[in-house]
């Protein structure tokens, strides 16, 4: 069926003088978005869900495209029947600004300077990250999204809409996700952007056109696998495995399968994320903290939406005390929050895996909701 | 109306329309559709097992997954119109605890309690020389979840000792509502208490 193909669109906005003004107090214009569509949107304009991706995730959330067959990242979550039901919901994914796969980032061309922006490309924040959608979902004419949803990172964007945008939505799932950033989320960050900053190749940022900083950014995505695995999977999967040989080498080659796991999945990532997007976008991350100077009852002062808050028993980069914390804190403010921690082994990538149990949950969730 | 467990149509009986409810131990979320659907209530549940948590959000109650006894914590003074008990206070570690936290965030508490001195309870005690096995209390010695074991006397005791007021309490039997000498004729009790 042909019409099952899905194809990335493009929405560009902020030509100055209306460029994007952005947290730092730093201008950005113009911005594209890259945004994937799945399912109808209603006449009455109510049926929509805006999906965010996480840190290396893109707008191609489901489906596949023409040319390459790799299903989008939630595709088991997102399509006809499934948790996200396509048959009855609009739903919308785009790339995030300072990102690398079609919306503006540092990659980018610098309309100033006909070069790629590279050091250049202001920092972005999970705000700035969310505004520029929120020109997105203006553009569409959709006044109201029935649900804003994402884990991990795509947790965090969908917690500061619902507190940017109370008015324009009704629901949050907000998976395995956090409240703020914490020292250890932040530190095993820097220990990423280290590794590629140190690759000679890095250049300051200053590499497009030339060899890119591969080393550095595949010993920071294998930093990132690690954490997204749970001890006991890691444990289960690979074990103590050896790979393409029958006894220990006795020297550096690759011994272990975990080994040449990590070598095989950073080598793909190197061929399709840019380096700097990776330092900004994890700064955006660290740089996250909804409460700031004040005390987190009082931010959720601003928000309407209902919440259904999902965590993950194994998941160890985003405990679900961290969202606990945030849960008790909506309650404190009257808000409407289910809370369930789902008992698995998968740790933090379980938003993308554990699909029975999300499915379910968010069915109900959404079905709950009128349209 | 669909047929209701006698426990939950008591319950129903004893709260106001509208009410906003906070359910302790809420299980699949069933008396809290319950209250959501005949009395328009505004229904909020703990529940500890995660099975049953997929079965409350299916059922459109808000539900937050945890334990009973640190549950509470979360919620402000007089938050709820009515917190309910239901069948749980005689699992939780600290039942005194929880009644005081009830109290402080809800305006009334609703407790129901399996009565462990039904007749036929106290006559395999005495006969058997067992532990007893009844209709309101199904379990064995090794299997039981009930970590308390509690009468309906006990209760009212409980109560009066720290000033707490029953305004109102039923009693539960084999086939009806039980009025005389509950404490040895029913199965389980529902008390209605304010501070």
């Amino acid at each position: 069926m042909n019409d099952s193909f899905v194809e990335p669109q493009y929405f560009t906005f902020g030509h100055p003088p209306d460029e994007l003004v952005l947290k730092s107090g730093l201008k950005l214009g113009p911005v594209t978005l890259a945004y994937e569509t799945y399912g109808r949107l209603n006449a009455a304009k109510t049926n929509a869900i805006l999906v965010f991706h996480a840190l290396t995730g893109d707008a191609h959330a489901a489906g596949v495209h023409k040319d390459v067959q790799n299903p989008g990242w939630w595709d088991p979550m997102i399509g006809p029947g499934k948790a996200f039901d396509t048959a009855r919901y609009f739903v919308i994914c785009a790339n995030v600004i300072g990102g690398c796969k079609g919306s503006t980032g540092p990659a980018s061309i610098n309309p100033a300077t006909n070069k790629p922006y590279g050091l250049s490309f202001p920092v972005v924040t999970i705000e700035d990250m969310v505004a520029a959608q929120k020109r997105l979902i203006d553009h569409l004419g959709i006044k109201q999204l029935l649900c804003v949803t994402g884990g991990s990172m795509g947790g965090l964007q969908a917690l500061k809409w619902s507190l940017l945008y109370p008015d324009t939505v009704r629901s949050a799932i907000l998976i395995a996700t956090n409240y703020r950033h914490t020292a250890q989320q932040i530190a095993l960050h820097e220990v990423a952007r280290q590794a590629i900053m140190s690759d000679p190749d890095w250049q300051a940022g200053d590499y497009y056109g030339k060899s890119v900083p591969a080393r550095g950014l595949a010993v920071s995505r294998m930093i990132g696998h690690i954490t997204y695995m749970s001890e006991r999977s890691m444990d289960e999967k690979f074990g103590r495995k050896l790979k393409g040989k029958e006894r220990l080498g006795y020297d550096f080659s690759h011994d272990f399968e975990v080994e040449s796991y990590l070598k095989y999945r950073s080598d793909n990532f190197v061929q399709r994320f840019d380096a700097n997007s990776y330092l900004y976008i994890s700064k955006a991350l660290d740089y996250f903290d909804i409460a700031e100077d004040s005390d987190l009852q009082q931010v959720f002062k601003s928000a309407a939406a209902k919440f259904l808050i999902i965590t993950f028993t194994s998941d160890w980069l985003y405990p679900s005390y961290q969202s606990k914390e945030m849960v008790k804190a909506m309650k404190a403010n009257h808000l409407d929050v289910s809370f369930i921690e789902i008992e698995t082994n998968y740790g933090h990538d379980s938003f993308l895996v554990e699909i029975e149990g999300q499915s379910k949950l968010i069915k109900s969730f959404l079905g709950n909701l009128p349209v | 109306m669909e047929t209701l467990r006698p426990d939950h149509k008591l319950i129903l009986e004893m709260i106001e329309p509208d009410s906003h409810v906070l359910d302790l131990g809420c299980g699949d979320g069933e008396l809290l559709s319950l209250l959501m659907k005949h009395k328009h209530c505004r229904a909020t549940g703990i529940e500890i097992d995660e099975k049953a948590i997929y079965k409350c959000i299916e059922h459109g109650v808000t539900v937050s997954h945890g334990d009973i006894d640190s549950g509470l914590e979360d919620y402000g003074d007089q938050r709820f119109d009515y917190v309910i008990l239901n069948e749980s206070l005689q699992e939780v570690l600290n039942p005194e605890k929880v009644i005081r936290e009830a109290l402080r965030v809800g305006k009334k508490v609703i407790v129901g309690i399996p009565n462990f001195c039904h007749i036929s309870a106290r006559l395999q005690i005495f006969f058997l020389g067992k532990v007893p096995v009844t209709k309101g209390l199904p379990y064995k010695w090794y299997n039981t979840p009930n970590l308390r074991f509690l009468s309906i006397k006990d209760f009212r005791q409980f109560c009066a000792e720290r000033g707490i007021i029953v305004e109102r309490e039923r009693a539960i039997g084999a086939s009806r509502e039980v009025f005389f000498a509950r404490n040895l004729f029913a199965y389980a009790a529902i008390f209605l208490l304010r501070k």
